[in-house]
Formats: structure tokens, C-alpha cells, sequence
């Protein structure tokens, strides 16, 4: 094989890995940091990015207007998330809360397909593009790549010097001491809550750049998702993104040397055998 | 200081405290002590909001405590330092000293209140970039009080601080309360370690199965012959 | 003989003299959606062997893949008996529940870490058929190749009746294992290990053993029901028969009629199969996706307000009419100074 497919793979894999960062972004906060399930997290970004579609593609508005709804609808949906679904079942069995976000996966996508149908839908964006070494490289990747470092650095940030986000990292591991503490807990996930879904938004918002939407998106990326969170660590910012970018380049070369199933079927292999090697994910020492 | 008066308060259908009375002047040092199962905790736990009372009063400096839900009361001045100590295990040091001082008023005095607490604690300073969770248990339960000093409370609840201690370990411990007490802080201490803490305090009740059965000064408790027998091994 | 027992007989003697009752037109679409009801039960069933023991799988679909894709194929091309296919379906799919088991239960990745685990299980499988689609057909799906009429070796008939009666066997004998592992002391001690691993080993149990031989068990049964399912609707597709959609499903309808009862999984199915042919018959294609959606919803509502599902609290419910509460217990929920 022309070893350029390789390198051109290589890159596609990074670029990809920019996109697979944003997404684990805020489900690292929710899954990771505050321990709670959601596994319809890619649903929500799904559903944020048809907001983009309405508000910019059929509505006619800017796309920063689209972007602030995405944003606004993401802070929504995460806060409604927690108080509907979640806070009736936080003190049960935390599969309680996978089984009960799987539903409302099935409820996302089958309502956007009954709404929606399958038809896939993107936003039309003229953004320049750039070429290297005969290797294409657009704006539309570069940008999520750019915004998704910069998400990471400012996550780290209020995570580890804000009072809050102290207070969020805190709340998981004895939720009566926070209490002890002065912090009412409900709050603390709440605000946590409503941080992931904004994390969502900004995820559903950068994506639409690149990924026509569909009621199936969470199914494409959701799983993989999961996994990368687990990979870097649960609760490890850095480690989610160095993780993403493994997963990428998985998922990319191996695209390329075998089939597009393949490098997905040999990312998932390499996540299982990881929850036994080390299920604290790989920037961590095995507990 | 603080006022309690006929709370009875319990888990479920278990009921594990009967009409307690019980008040805490400022600047005092106030023990409950008691056997095991006597209701010791549960008492401290309605204190500071975590469990709701069935019936009675609280109050603090005249406002009323009753029903308030734990984080409120906080706000109000009360500090607890649970059974266990219940550190946040994979913060550090310094991170949970920092959620000591959550409440927006205990921010405003964060760099003063920790360097109270690093002077009275020099081996939190040494460790504060070490996971709570790493630590020993002498070192936990003085990371524990430095915690409930960092919100800067009227009153400081203590639970059986001496718990799971080395004898060495428990001198010590019960030195740095003298100190804190020294400092002006009112205390309030739930103890199993009798002989310790009645040399520690001003007064003490001794509560068993979940009612009070005596109270006074703590020297006079400490010459009570049945409580020399049952508890002090004389 | 109880009135539970009576009712239980009285059903049985219904299903199984149903096809001679005189339908018409019906008969055919009737001993249809039996068959379904039948064959999904007694996969829930299967799932609920490994769910009710807190081992919430949620890539049961990759035990189902296995089971159907392996007949089938081993048919298709060659011409193996589905007799034997079948056996050879459910090996593989011991081989997967090994595998994955035994790293699982060694070191100790459970609860929603094990259910995200089964879930890339499934994925893979639902991927691998995709991959291999020279022989898979992929996406597309794969036909049972005919055996031109009805055969025994090849277990395909014409008269529906049959499939109804084999499905029906199938479902008892199903029941019946979840019967006997519910009697026995398997139970206490899977049960023990569902609320404390580290307590049940001290105690002698053999943890790893004991839940890699549940999984085992509701992994053979599940692959040998979509074996059947595949030669009774004799087409196979990776969407369908393998994934985490197929996953969740089956995981709905064991929710939605009760986790922790025999007769659970048959109601939530019969139910969901029920509520699937209501719309399709009320909506026809109009309304693609509802049946999901409602699934979904109600899946939420169920985990939030009725763990037990529908038959589980019926029956709770019927118990605590029939015998007063027990006095409260005199211990408290948490030890106090």
C-alpha cells in the first residue's frame, strides 16, 4: 500500500481525534467526574445538531444564533436529564440509571426518526480549506480540533481552581460530607448537569461543521464515546483527549489496512481488554 | 449557645433517641458520652441536619434549627466532624480544606483560615498536594478538624474523633483539641474514650439507649462510681 | 392444587389446543406473532437468568448474532444440518461468554462497568457480521437457503403449527430452567453475590465459577433462541439479530413484566409484541419509529417508578394482601454510637 494512504489516514486520524475529544468533553464531566450514566449523552448532541440545522439551514438565521441555541438547548436538556431521569434513581443501583438513559436513547431516536426520518441533514458552510504535502486540510476539522483544546484547558481549569468544580469532583465520592461542607449536593449536580449538556451543545455545534445529522448519530458515535472516557480515566480530562486521539488512529488506519468495521471492531477490543487491564483507564496506576 | 430540647429522632421504624435535652454554652467544651449503641452519633447527625428530627426543638444563638436541611445549617455555624471522618479520598489535602471553605463567607477568609490550620497543623502543610485517601488515621482526623475550622464555625461538632487511633496518637489529638478550644471555638465532643475526654471538657451527659441519664460538671462525672466501674475499667 | 397452579395449567391447556381452535383467516397471523411471543420470551427469560443476579447485560445481542448467523450460515453454505448448526451456534457463544467472563469476573469489572463492556461485546459482533460481508451479505442481510419443502434435517416447514409447538417446547423448557436455578441453592449463593462479591468469596462462594456458569447458561440459551428465531422467519440481519437495539429491547421487556419472576419476561414480551402489532395494525407505516419511541418512554418510566415491572409488583402486590407486613425489623439501617 502507497504509504501516503498511511500518512493520509494518520492525519484523518487527528483530525477525527478533535472531534471524538469535543464529544468525550462533557460526558467525561457527567460519566467520569460525577459518576452518573448517561448513555443517550450523543443523543443529546444529536438533537443539538438539528438545532443548528433549524435555526441556520431552514430558519435562515446566522450560525452564531444556531450556536447559541444549540448551546442554550444542550444546558437544557442536561438539566432536564438530571431532574427527570436521574435524581429519582441517584441512590439506586447505578445500572438503574444505564437502563433508564438507555431508554431514553431508544425514545431520542426513534422520536427524531418519526419526526425527523432518516434523511440526513447538514448545514451548509463555505469554509477555506488548505493543502499540504498533497494532504487536504479544512477549516471544518481544524476548527473543532482547535476549540476542542481550548474546551479541555478551560474544563481542567474550573475543575481544579474553581470552588465549584472542586465541589463537582468532590460530590461523587460522599455526597453527605459535601452536604457537611455547606453544599447542597442537588446543586452541585445540577450545575454539573447543566455544564454537560452545554459541553453537549458546544459538541453539537462543531460537528454539524463536518457531520451531516441523523436520528442514528448517537448509535455511530455514542458507544465509541463511552469508551474513550474509560480509556483516559474516568474523570481525567488530559487522559480523555490523548485517549480520543488513540481511538482515532485506531479507527482511522484501520480503516484504511482493513475496513471501516474493522478499525471500529479493533477500537472495541482494545477498550475491553483495557476494563480488565485497567479499568482506571491508561494514564492511571491499575488500583 | 446551642439549645436542644425534647428531640426524639431515630432511622426507619427504629427510634434511637428519646426526648434528649441538651445545651452548649459559648466558649464551653460539652461531652456526650456512653456506651456503644447509646445514640451518641445519632444525636450529633441532628445536630447538623443529616437526620430529621420526629419531634423537639434546635437552636442556635436563638434561631431555630428545626427541619433545616444540612448544608443550611452549616451556613449557620455549625461545623460537624463526622464518625469516620468522611474525607473526600481522592482529593488532596489542600483540595479539601479548600471544601471546607465552600460557604461564600468562609471564601472570603480562605489564604487566613488556611494558615490557622497549617500553623496548628504543620503536617497538613507538609502533605497538601497528598490524597486524603493515602493518609494515616491520626493524619485524616486532623485534616478532618482543619476541614470543619476552614467554614469558621461558632460550634464544632466532634464524633468520636479518637476512633481507630493509636494511644500515642489520641494524646496528641486530644492536645489539638485543648488548642482549638484555647482559640475560642465552642465545642461539642461525642466520645467512647471517657477517661480522655472528661479531662478535655467543662460539662458531659452521659446518654444510654438513647436517653440522657446524667449530666454535670466533668469532674463531678468523672467521680461517679458506676461510671468509674462501667467505663473507665476502675 | 393452588389457584396459581390451576390458572397456570388452564393457560397451558389454552396455548396448547390454540391452533385447533377454529380462526379463519386469522390462524396464520395468530400462531405469527404466538411464535414471536414465544421465541422472545424465552430469550428475556434466558437475559433475566444473568439481569435478576445484578449481571445486567446489555449485549445479549452478540449471544443472539452468534446463534442465528452461525446456522445459518453453516446451511447456507455448507449444508449443514441446523440440528447441528445450532449446537455449533451456541458453542461459539460459550466461547464469547468465556472469554469475555472470565477476565470480567477476575477482575471484578461489574455493575454498569460490566454493562458497558457486554455493550462493546455486541457491537463487535453486530460489526463483524458487517465486516465479513462476502460471506454475511453485510448489512443486507442473509436468506435461509430453502430446502425445497418441509424437512426435519433442515428444520424448515411450510404449516406454522409446527414452529408454534417447537417455540412453545422451547419456552417451557426455558421456564423450566429458570424454575429449577430459582430452587436452588445456586440462587441464595448468586443472589449473595449480587449484593456483596467480597462477602459471598469469604464465605466460601465461588464467585467467578458461579457467575461465569450463570453467564454460560443465559448465553447458550439466548444464541439457541435466535437459532430458532432464525429458521422460523428464515432471514437474518445484523440490526436486527445482534447490536445494542436487539440488546435494549430484550431488556425492556424483561423490565417491563418483572426481572425477578418466572413469568415476567412472558408478560413484558407478550406485552411489547402486543403494543408493536397494535400500532402497526392501527398506523400501518405512518407512524415509523412510535413503537420505539413508546418503548423507550415507558422503559424510563418503568426503571423510575416500577423496578419490578408490571407482573413482579402485581404479584408484591397480591402477597402483601394476602399476609400482613412483618413488624419492623428491630435493627436500624445504619450502626449508631
Amino acid at each position: 500500500m502507497d504509504p501516503i494512504f498511511l500518512v493520509e489516514a494518520a492525519i484523518n486520524g487527528i483530525l477525527l481525534g478533535g472531534v471524538l475529544a469535543l464529544l468525550a468533553l462533557g460526558l467525561n464531566l457527567i460519566f467520569g467526574v460525577l459518576d452518573v450514566v448517561w448513555i443517550a449523552y450523543v443523543d443529546l448532541v444529536m438533537l443539538c445538531m438539528y438545532a443548528v440545522y433549524f435555526v441556520v439551514t431552514v430558519w435562515g438565521w446566522p450560525f452564531w444564533v444556531g450556536a447559541v441555541a444549540a448551546l442554550a438547548l444542550g444546558a437544557l436538556l442536561g438539566v432536564s436529564v438530571h431532574v427527570l431521569i436521574i435524581s429519582p434513581i441517584l441512590t439506586s443501583a447505578p445500572i438503574n440509571q444505564l437502563l433508564a438513559t438507555g431508554g431514553l436513547l431508544f425514545f431520542l431516536q426513534s422520536f427524531a426518526t418519526f419526526l425527523w426520518t432518516t434523511d440526513h441533514r447538514s448545514v451548509r458552510l463555505t469554509l477555506p480549506s488548505w493543502e499540504v504535502a498533497g494532504i487536504f486540510l479544512p477549516a471544518t476539522r481544524l476548527i473543532p480540533f482547535g476549540i476542542s483544546i481550548l474546551a479541555v484547558i478551560g474544563l481542567y481549569l474550573f475543575l481544579t481552581r474553581t470552588y465549584i468544580g472542586t465541589a463537582i469532583r468532590a460530590v461523587s465520592q460522599d455526597r453527605e460530607a459535601m452536604a457537611l461542607m455547606g453544599a447542597d449536593p442537588r446543586r452541585v449536580y445540577l450545575v454539573t448537569s447543566a455544564v454537560g449538556g452545554l459541553m453537549a451543545g458546544l459538541a453539537g455545534t462543531l460537528l454539524i461543521f463536518q457531520y451531516a445529522v441523523h436520528p442514528f448519530f448517537g448509535g455511530q458515535f455514542g458507544p465509541l464515546t463511552f469508551m474513550i472516557c474509560v480509556l483516559g480515566g474516568l474523570g481525567n480530562m488530559v487522559g480523555a483527549f490523548v485517549a480520543s486521539f488513540i481511538m482515532s488512529e485506531v479507527i482511522a488506519v484501520g480503516g484504511v489496512v482493513f475496513s471501516t468495521e474493522m478499525g471500529y471492531v479493533i477500537a472495541f477490543v482494545i477498550f475491553i481488554v483495557m476494563m480488565f487491564v485497567r479499568p482506571g483507564g491508561i494514564l492511571t496506576k491499575r488500583s | 449557645m446551642l439549645e436542644i430540647g425534647n428531640v426524639t429522632a431515630g432511622y426507619g421504624h427504629f427510634t434511637a433517641l428519646w426526648d434528649v435535652s441538651l445545651r452548649v454554652d459559648a466558649g464551653e467544651a460539652v461531652a456526650v458520652v456512653g456506651p456503644n449503641g447509646a445514640g451518641k452519633t445519632t444525636l450529633l447527625r441532628v445536630i447538623s441536619g443529616l437526620i430529621p428530627t420526629r419531634a423537639g426543638v434546635l437552636a442556635l444563638d436563638g434561631t431555630s434549627l428545626t427541619g433545616m436541611a444540612a448544608h443550611q445549617i452549616v451556613a449557620h455555624g455549625i461545623a460537624h466532624v463526622p464518625e469516620g471522618r468522611r474525607l473526600f479520598p481522592a482529593l488532596t489535602v489542600a483540595d479539601n480544606l479548600k471544601m471546607g471553605a465552600f460557604l461564600p463567607a468562609a471564601r472570603a477568609h480562605h489564604a487566613e483560615s488556611l494558615e490557622r490550620v497549617y500553623t496548628l497543623f504543620p503536617v497538613l502543610a507538609e502533605r497538601h498536594a497528598q490524597r486524603a485517601g493515602s493518609m494515616s488515621g491520626g493524619e485524616q482526623q486532623m485534616l478532618a478538624i482543619g476541614r470543619a475550622l476552614m467554614s469558621r464555625p461558632k460550634l464544632i461538632l466532634l464524633d468520636e474523633p479518637s476512633m481507630g487511633l493509636a494511644p500515642v496518637m489520641v494524646l496528641r489529638l486530644f492536645d489539638l483539641i485543648r488548642r482549638i478550644r484555647e482559640e475560642g471555638y465552642t465545642i461539642l465532643v461525642v466520645e467512647q474514650n471517657v477517661r480522655q475526654v472528661l479531662k478535655l471538657v467543662d460539662r458531659a451527659y452521659l446518654l444510654e439507649v438513647g436517653r440522657i441519664r446524667m449530666e454535670g460538671r466533668a469532674a463531678e462525672l468523672a467521680e461517679q462510681d458506676f461510671v468509674r466501674k462501667a467505663y473507665m475499667g476502675v | 392444587m393452588t389457584v396459581g397452579r390451576a390458572l397456570g395449567a388452564g393457560l397451558l391447556a389454552a396455548l396448547v389446543l390454540q391452533p385447533l381452535i377454529p380462526l379463519g383467516g386469522y390462524r396464520q397471523y395468530v400462531l405469527h406473532v404466538a411464535i414471536q411471543v414465544f421465541i422472545w420470551s424465552f430469550i428475556g427469560s434466558a437475559w433475566s437468568l444473568m439481569g435478576r443476579f445484578g449481571l445486567v447485560s446489555l449485549g445479549h445481542g452478540a449471544f443472539l448474532g452468534m446463534g442465528a448467523y452461525t446456522s445459518v450460515l453453516l446451511w447456507n453454505f455448507f449444508g449443514v444440518s441446523p440440528w447441528l448448526g445450532t449446537l455449533a451456534g451456541v458453542a461459539a457463544a460459550v466461547g464469547i461468554a468465556v472469554v469475555i467472563g472470565i477476565p470480567c469476573f477476575r477482575y471484578q469489572v461489574i455493575g454498569h462497568y460490566f454493562g458497558l463492556v457486554t455493550l462493546a461485546v455486541g457491537e463487535v459482533i453486530r460489526l463483524l457480521i458487517i465486516a465479513e460481508r462476502d460471506w454475511t451479505a453485510g448489512s443486507l442481510g442473509l436468506t435461509l437457503k430453502a430446502a425445497g419443502g418441509d424437512s426435519l434435517w433442515a428444520l424448515q416447514y411450510a404449516n406454522k403449527q409446527v414452529f408454534y409447538y417447537a417455540s412453545l417446547a422451547v419456552l417451557l423448557a426455558g421456564l423450566w430452567v429458570w424454575h429449577r436455578l430459582d430452587r436452588s441453592m445456586l440462587r441464595s449463593a448468586l443472589e449473595a453475590i449480587g449484593e456483596d462479591e467480597t462477602a459471598a468469596a469469604s464465605v466460601g462462594i465461588r464467585v467467578t465459577r458461579l457467575k461465569l456458569g450463570v453467564t454460560v447458561l443465559s448465553a447458550a440459551l439466548t444464541a439457541l433462541g435466535g437459532s430458532l428465531y432464525a429458521q422460523y422467519i428464515s432471514y437474518v440481519n445484523p440490526d436486527t439479530l445482534s447490536g445494542i437495539g436487539v440488546s435494549l429491547k430484550i431488556v425492556f421487556a424483561v423490565v417491563l413484566g418483572g426481572m425477578y419472576s418466572l413469568l415476567g419476561p412472558l408478560v413484558g414480551t407478550a406485552l411489547t409484541t402486543a403494543l408493536a402489532e397494535g400500532l402497526r395494525i392501527a398506523f400501518g407505516l405512518k407512524f415509523l419509529g412510535m413503537a420505539d419511541t413508546i418503548y423507550g418512554f415507558l422503559l424510563v418510566v418503568f426503571i423510575i417508578f416500577l423496578p419490578s415491572g408490571i407482573y413482579g409488583s402485581l404479584r408484591e402486590a397480591f402477597r402483601r394482601r394476602a399476609s400482613p407486613p412483618a413488624p419492623a425489623p428491630a435493627v436500624p439501617a445504619k450502626t449508631t454510637a
